[in-house]
C-alpha cells in the first residue's frame, strides 16, 4: 500500500476473525469447518441439510475446499488446489441480504467510494447436489469476490422457505485488501506468518499426488465403498451418516478426475451416480423430519 | 390528461433480460388498460440494474361510460319466456325498457376512474410477468405460491399525476418514494410525478435511460482512449451490456503488460470481453493495444486509480492464464493433442471425435484424389500451386474470397500436386480436431479451429494446411466467409459431408424446429463450398462412403460389438494372407451368417437413409434457392428427375429451366407437354420415371439411342403435321441429349424449344383419338415420345402454371 497513512490492512486470520464478528452480531452460529474433504462450502451439512426444511437457520463458518484439478504445484498466483472459503447461511432469506452482506464487506476494510461493487448474474447450480439457485457473483473492481445466491432447490426439492447463501473467497478477498499479487506472498497474520509459509509445500505435494501418485484403482475402490456405505445408511434411516458418504464419493470423484482417468462419457454417469446418493440423502433427511410430503 | 408513472425496484436485474422486460412491460400494461377501454398517448419504459420503469402519458382521468343494451323477448311473449329473460340479467320487470314492443335490458357501465384501473392493473401485470428465470425469496417463500419475481422485488413506486395509486403485491406496499444510486446515494428519493422521475434519480446518480447510459459508456470510451493515441474496439453488445450493469457509468482506461501480447489477439480480446466485459483497444497500427476500457458503477472518490488498479490485476490474472494454455498448448504438438481426441465423445452412438476424424480424413484424401477438389480449386485458373500459397496466418490477412473458376474445366493439375495436395487435406483434417484437447479451447470453446491453426503454424505446418485447421469450421451460417483454399475446402467438405452422413445413418434427422446438431447449417455449409468453388461433387459417393463408416463403427460398438470384431479382425487376418487353421475356421463358418446379418441389415439401412438424406439436401438447396429468388417448382421438376446428387449440375439445369419457362417458346411448350400429359393420363399410359441419364459427365456421348416406336415406320401415312413432329423429334432428342451430356443445359433447352411449333401444328391438325386403332395407338405413342423428350431434361408436370 502507498499511502503510509492508510490503516495496516487486515491479516488472512484477522479477516476471518472480523467476518466471524460480524455475522455472529448478526445472529449467526459461528461453526467450524466440517472434517471431510469437500470441493465448496456448500457441501458442509450445515448448508445442505440444513437448507431443507421449514426451520430458521442462520449459521457461518470457513470451509476449506479441495479441487484437485485446480492444482498448479505451488507454481500459479491464484490457483489453488486446496483454499477457504467463508460460508453464511441464512434461512428464511433476510429482505436486507444485500446490504448485510456490503455491511460485511465494510467491516473488514472495503472502502465503497473508491471501490467498484457490481452484483452481476451468475446463476448457481450443482450437479452433484442436485441443487440450483439465482443471484449474481460479486465484483469487486472487476474480481468475483463472493458468490451470492438465493436457493431455490437442494437436493432436489423445492426450498420452503428460500435460504440466502454468501460464499466468499477468501484468499481472492485477502489479495485484494492486501494488495498483494500472490496468493503466497499474503500476510496470514500479523507476526510475519505468510500464506505461502502455510501452505506452498501442501500445494506442491498435494498436486504431485492429486495428479500423479493417487492410486487410481484404490480410488475406484473408494468410490463405489462409499457409495455402497452410502446405501448401508441409508437402509438404516441415517441421513446424516448417508449425507457423508455422498460427500466422500464425492471428493472420490474429483480424484478420479484429477488423474484423468474418467473418460467424458463416464463423468457424466459418475456425477448423475453422486447426485443420486445426494439426492436419497437429502430425501432421507426430509423424511425423518417429517417435511416430505 | 394526466401521466402515469411505474417503477419496479428489485435487486440487480441481469443485464441480458433487460431490453425484453422492457417490452414486456409495456405489452403487458396496453393489454391490461385495453381491457378498461384506455389507451395511454405515448409510453416510455427505462431499465437499469434496479429497476423496471413504466411511464404512460397522457392517460384520460376515467374510464368512459359504456351502456350496453340486451334484447329480451316481445312485450307480448308468455310470461315463461319473461322470467327466463330476468333471470339471465338479474333485473326485474319494472327496469326493463320496451321498445317497439319489444323488451330491452339497458346495463349502464359507469366510467371507471383511471387509478382504479391501474391499481387492478399492477398486480396482474408483475404476476403475469414472463422473466426468463424467476425466483422466491424471503419468508414467503415457505410458501410455492409466493409472488416470483427476477430477484427480490424491493419497492413500488406508482403515481398516477401526482397521487399515489395504493396498491400492495405480496407486502410491498405502493409509494411515491424509490431509493437513488446504492453507493452515492442510497437514501430515499421521492418522486412528485411521471415528469419528475428522470432528473429527480439523475440528482440521485441514477441515469434511468439506458441509451443514455450507454452513449456515455460509448463516448467515454472512445475520448479515454483516444486521449491515449489509441482506438476503441467497438462492441454493441458489450455496450449494451455495459449500460445493464451500472446506474451511473464512469468508463476507465487501463493498461496490462505488453508482454502479455505474445498471447493472440483474439484470445485477449475474447478473454477481456466475456469474463471482464472490458472493451479492447487499437494502436496506430490497427494492432491490439495493451489497452483496456472498464465500465465502473461509480464516480470514484480517487478518480478511479484503485479500480483500474483492481481490474488490470483480475485481467492480469486471466491473461496469466491465458498465457500458460497458450504456451503450454505450443509445447505439444498438435499430433499428439489428436491422439487424445479418442477420450472425447462425439456422440454415444457415433463414438469418439478421433473415429470421426479418421472418417473425414479419409474423406478428404478421397475428395482429392477423385478430382473432386483440384489444386486448382477456387483459385481462378492461375495458381496451381500445389496446394495453395504459403499465407500469413492472422485471421484478418487471409484472402479467402478468391473467384471461382469461371466456367469450363479446371485446368489439369500434375500429379505431384495432385498428390501433395491429397496429403495436405488429409493431414489437415487428422490435426483439425485436435485442439479440442487443448487447454485454451478448454477454457475458450468458441476459439476452436483458430488455435489449431496457431498451434499448427507454430510448430511447423505448412501454411495451407495450418490455415485448412483454422478455417475448416467455415462457412458457420450465412454470410460467413465461404473457404476457397483447396484443402480447407477438402477439409470442410468432408467434415460437414461426415457430420451429416454419420447422423443421418444413425437416424438422427433434423424434425421441425429441432435441429441438435445444426445439420441443417451443415447442409448449407456442403452448399455453398461447392457453389462458391464451382466443385462437381456427385453427394451419393462420399455419403455412402461415410454412412457406411458411421453404422459399421456403430454396429460395432454396439451390441455385436465381441462378435463384430471378431469377425473383422479374423476377416483381416485372412485378407492379410494370414494361415487360417481349422479352429479358426470354424469360428469363420460360425461367424459369417452373423456378419452377413449385420452387413445386410446395415446396407439396406443405409439405401435408406440415403434417399432421405438426398431429400434433406434437395430442401437446403430450396430453402437456400428460394432466398436466392429461384422458383421451388423449378427445383422440383429437376429433382424429380432421380438420379441428380451433384448439386452444381442441378443448379446449372434450374436456372436454365428458370430462363426457358420465362420465354414465349418454353411457355407454350409447357402447355403442349401439359396437354399431352394430360391425354396420356387418360389413357393410363403414365410415365415411366425415366432414370435419366441425361447429364452423365463422364460418358460424353451419353444417350443410348431410345426405343422410339413411333419414328420406327408408321403402318398408315401420317398426316403432315404428324410427320413434322416425328421428324422435329428425330432432330431434337439426340441434340437435347447431346446438349444435355454436355451440360450445355440452355442448348438442351433450345432444343426442346424447336419443338413447340410443331407441338402446336400437331394439335392444331390431327385427331389423336382416330378411329382406326392403328393410328390411334401410334399417335398415342408420339405424344408418350414428346413426354418422354422434355422428361429428359426436367420433369415439366411439376411445374407450376
Amino acid at each position: 500500500m502507498s499511502d503510509p497513512s492508510a490503516p495496516r490492512p487486515l491479516s488472512f486470520q484477522a479477516m476471518i476473525l472480523r467476518l466471524h464478528q460480524y455475522w455472529s452480531e448478526h445472529g449467526c452460529a459461528i461453526l467450524q469447518p466440517y472434517d471431510m474433504e469437500m470441493g465448496a462450502g456448500t457441501f458442509h451439512p450445515a448448508t445442505t441439510l440444513r437448507a431443507l426444511g421449514p426451520d430458521a437457520w442462520n449459521a457461518a463458518y470457513v470451509q476449506p475446499c479441495r479441487r484437485p484439478t485446480d492444482g498448479r504445484y505451488g507454481e500459479n498466483p491464484n490457483r489453488l488446489q486446496h483454499y477457504y472459503q467463508y460460508q453464511v447461511i441464512l434461512k428464511p432469506s433476510p429482505p436486507n441480504l444485500q446490504e448485510l452482506y456490503l455491511g460485511s464487506l465494510a467491516a473488514i476494510g472495503v472502502d465503497m467510494r473508491v471501490h467498484d461493487i457490481r452484483f452481476v448474474e451468475d446463476d448457481w447450480e450443482s450437479p452433484t447436489l442436485g441443487a440450483w439457485g439465482l443471484g449474481w457473483e460479486v465484483w469487486c473492481d472487476g474480481m468475483e469476490v463472493t458468490q451470492f445466491t438465493y436457493f431455490q432447490q437442494m437436493g432436489g426439492f423445492d426450498m420452503k422457505p428460500v435460504a440466502g447463501e454468501l460464499t466468499y473467497g477468501l484468499e481472492r478477498l485477502a489479495m485484494y485488501i492486501q494488495n498483494v499479487d500472490n496468493v503466497y506472498d499474503l500476510a496470514f497474520n500479523d507476526a510475519g506468518v505468510s500464506y505461502g509459509d502455510v501452505f506452498l509445500e501442501n500445494e506442491r505435494q498435494m498436486s504431485t499426488w492429486n495428479f500423479e501418485v493417487a492410486d487410481t484403482d484404490r480410488l475406484f475402490d473408494a468410490f463405489r465403498k462409499a457409495a455402497a456405505e452410502c446405501e448401508n445408511c441409508l437402509e438404516a434411516k441415517l441421513p446424516i451418516a448417508a449425507y457423508e458418504q455422498a460427500i466422500k464419493a464425492s471428493h472420490t470423484f474429483n480424484l478420479l478426475q484429477a488423474r484423468g482417468v474418467i473418460s467424458v462419457a463416464e463423468r457424466q454417469a459418475y456425477i448423475g451416480r453422486v447426485r443420486d446418493l445426494a439426492k436419497a440423502a437429502c430425501a432421507a433427511h426430509m423424511e425423518k423430519n417429517g417435511w416430505a410430503a | 390528461m394526466t401521466d402515469f408513472l411505474l417503477e419496479l425496484r428489485s435487486e440487480e436485474i441481469p443485464a441480458r433480460m433487460q431490453p425484453k422486460a422492457r417490452e414486456d412491460l409495456a405489452r403487458l400494461f396496453a393489454g391490461e388498460l385495453a381491457k378498461a377501454g384506455l389507451t395511454a398517448a405515448e409510453t416510455v419504459t427505462y431499465a437499469t440494474p434496479r429497476r423496471l420503469a413504466l411511464i404512460l402519458r397522457g392517460l384520460p382521468d376515467a374510464t368512459q361510460a359504456v351502456s350496453e343494451e340486451v334484447k329480451g323477448p316481445k312485450a307480448s311473449a308468455p310470461p315463461q319466456a319473461l322470467e327466463g329473460f330476468l333471470r339471465k340479467t338479474g333485473l326485474t320487470r319494472d327496469q326493463l325498457v320496451e321498445r317497439d314492443g319489444v323488451l330491452f335490458a339497458v346495463n349502464e357501465r359507469p366510467g371507471r376512474a383511471t387509478p382504479e384501473v391501474l391499481a387492478e392493473a399492477i398486480p396482474a401485470v408483475i404476476r403475469a410477468f414472463p422473466w426468463p428465470k424467476s425466483m422466491r425469496w424471503g419468508a414467503a417463500s415457505a410458501s410455492t405460491e409466493s409472488l416470483r419475481w427476477v430477484r427480490p422485488l424491493q419497492g413500488i413506486v406508482a403515481l398516477f399525476g401526482e397521487a399515489v395509486v395504493p396498491v400492495e403485491v405480496a407486502g410491498i406496499a405502493s409509494g411515491a418514494a424509490t431509493v437513488g444510486h446504492r453507493f452515492h446515494h442510497p437514501d430515499a428519493v421521492t418522486i412528485r410525478s411521471a415528469a419528475d422521475y428522470v432528473e429527480a434519480l439523475r440528482d440521485a446518480h441514477v441515469i434511468v435511460d439506458q441509451n443514455e447510459r450507454a452513449a456515455i459508456i460509448a463516448t467515454g470510451a472512445a475520448m479515454a482512449t483516444a486521449k491515449a493515441g489509441l482506438t476503441l474496439v467497438r462492441d454493441e453488445g458489450l455496450l449494451a451490456e455495459n449500460a445493464g450493469l451500472t446506474e451511473w457509468p464512469v468508463p476507465l482506461l487501463g493498461r496490462f503488460d505488453p508482454d502479455y501480447l505474445s498471447v493472440p489477439p483474439e484470445v485477449i480480446q475474447l478473454t477481456a470481453r466475456v469474463n471482464q466485459k472490458y472493451f479492447v483497444c487499437r494502436d496506430a497500427d490497427g494492432k491490439l493495444a495493451n489497452a483496456f476500457v472498464c465500465t465502473a458503477n461509480i464516480d470514484a472518490d480517487d478518480g478511479g486509480a484503485k479500480i483500474v488498479e483492481g481490474n488490470r490485476k483480475v485481467l492480469a490474472a486471466r491473461l496469466a492464464d491465458a498465457r500458460f494454455f497458450y504456451d503450454t498448448d505450443l509445447k505439444v504438438p498438435l499430433e499428439e493433442q489428436a491422439t487424445k481426441l479418442d477420450r472425447i465423445v462425439f456422440h454415444e452412438k457415433l463414438g469418439t471425435v478421433a473415429d470421426k476424424v479418421e472418417r473425414v480424413a479419409k474423406l478428404a484424401r478421397w475428395l482429392v484424389e477423385e478430382g473432386i477438389i483440384l489444386p486448382g480449386t477456387g483459385r481462378g485458373t492461375s495458381a496451381a500451386g500445389g496446394g495453395g500459397a504459403p499465407q500469413a496466418l492472422l485471421p484478418a490477412d487471409a484472402p479467402l474470397h478468391h473467384q471461382p473458376a469461371a466456367g469450363g474445366p479446371p485446368p489439369r493439375a500434375g500429379e505431384d500436386n495432385v498428390a501433395l495436395l491429397a496429403d495436405q487435406a488429409e493431414r489437415a483434417a487428422r490435426l483439425a480436431k485436435a485442439d479440442l484437447v487443448t487447454g485454451m479451447v478448454g477454457e475458450f470453446p468458441e476459439l476452436q479451429g483458430l488455435m489449431g491453426g496457431y498451434y499448427a503454424a507454430a510448430q511447423g505446418e505448412d501454411a495451407a494446411v495450418a490455415n485448412a485447421i483454422r478455417d475448416h469450421y467455415k462457412p458457420v451460417g450465412q454470410g460467413d466467409d465461404v473457404p476457397t483454399d483447396p484443402v480447407t475446402v477438402a477439409v470442410s467438405l468432408a467434415d460437414k459431408l461426415d457430420t451429416i452422413g454419420a447422423f443421418f445413418a444413425i437416424g438422427e434427422r433434423p424434425t421441425g424446429s429441432k435441429d441438435p446438431f445444426a445439420l441443417r447449417r451443415a447442409a448449407l455449409g456442403v452448399l455453398s463450398l461447392t457453389q462458391t468453388n464451382g466443385l462437381r461433387l456427385s453427394l451419393i459417393d462420399p455419403l455412402v462412403q461415410v454412412s457406411t463408416a458411421a453404422l459399421i463403427g456403430f454396429m460395432t460398438r454396439g451390441a455385436q460389438s465381441s462378435v463384430a470384431s471378431a469377425a473383422r479382425s479374423i476377416v483381416s487376418m485372412r485378407e492379410a494372407g494370414a494361415k487360417v487353421d481349422g479352429a479358426t475356421r470354424e469360428i469363420i463358418d460360425a461367424i459369417r451368417p452373423m456378419v452377413q446379418e449385420v452387413t445386410k441389415g446395415a446396407s439396406s439401412q443405409i439405401a435408406e437413409n440415403l434417399i432421405l438424406t438426398l431429400d434433406f439436401f434437395a430442401d437446403r438447396l430450396k430453402v437456400q434457392q428460394r432466398e436466392a429468388g429461384v422458383r421451388h417448382d423449378l427445383i422440383d421438376a429437376v429433382f424429380a428427375l432421380g438420379g441428380e446428387d451433384d448439386l452444381v449440375r442441378l443448379l446449372a439445369r434450374v436456372h436454365a429451366l428458370q430462363a426457358f419457362v420465362a420465354t414465349d417458346d418454353g411457355a407454350n411448350l409447357l402447355a403442349g407437354y401439359k396437354r399431352a400429359a394430360n391425354i396420356l393420363k387418360k389413357e393410363g399410359m403414365t410415365a415411366d420415371v425415366t432414370p435419366v441419364k441425361a447429364g452423365v459427365s463422364d460418358e460424353g456421348a451419353g444417350q443410348e439411342p431410345r426405343e422410339a416406336p413411333a419414328s420406327a415406320g408408321a403402318t398408315y401415312d401420317r398426316e403432315p403435321a404428324e410427320a413434322a413432329l416425328v421428324a422435329a423429334l428425330d432432330a431434337a432428342e439426340p441434340a437435347a441429349a447431346d446438349a444435355v451430356a454436355r451440360e450445355d443445359f440452355a442448348g438442351a433447352m433450345a432444343a426442346l424449344a424447336t419443338l413447340r411449333a410443331p407441338i402446336d401444328a400437331f394439335f392444331d391438325a390431327v385427331t389423336v383419338n382416330d378411329a382406326d386403332p392403328a393410328k390411334r395407338a401410334a399417335r398415342l405413342a408420339l405424344l408418350a415420345r414428346v413426354r418422354d423428350a422434355v422428361h429428359g431434361v426436367a420433369d415439366f408436370s411439376r411445374i407450376e402454371g
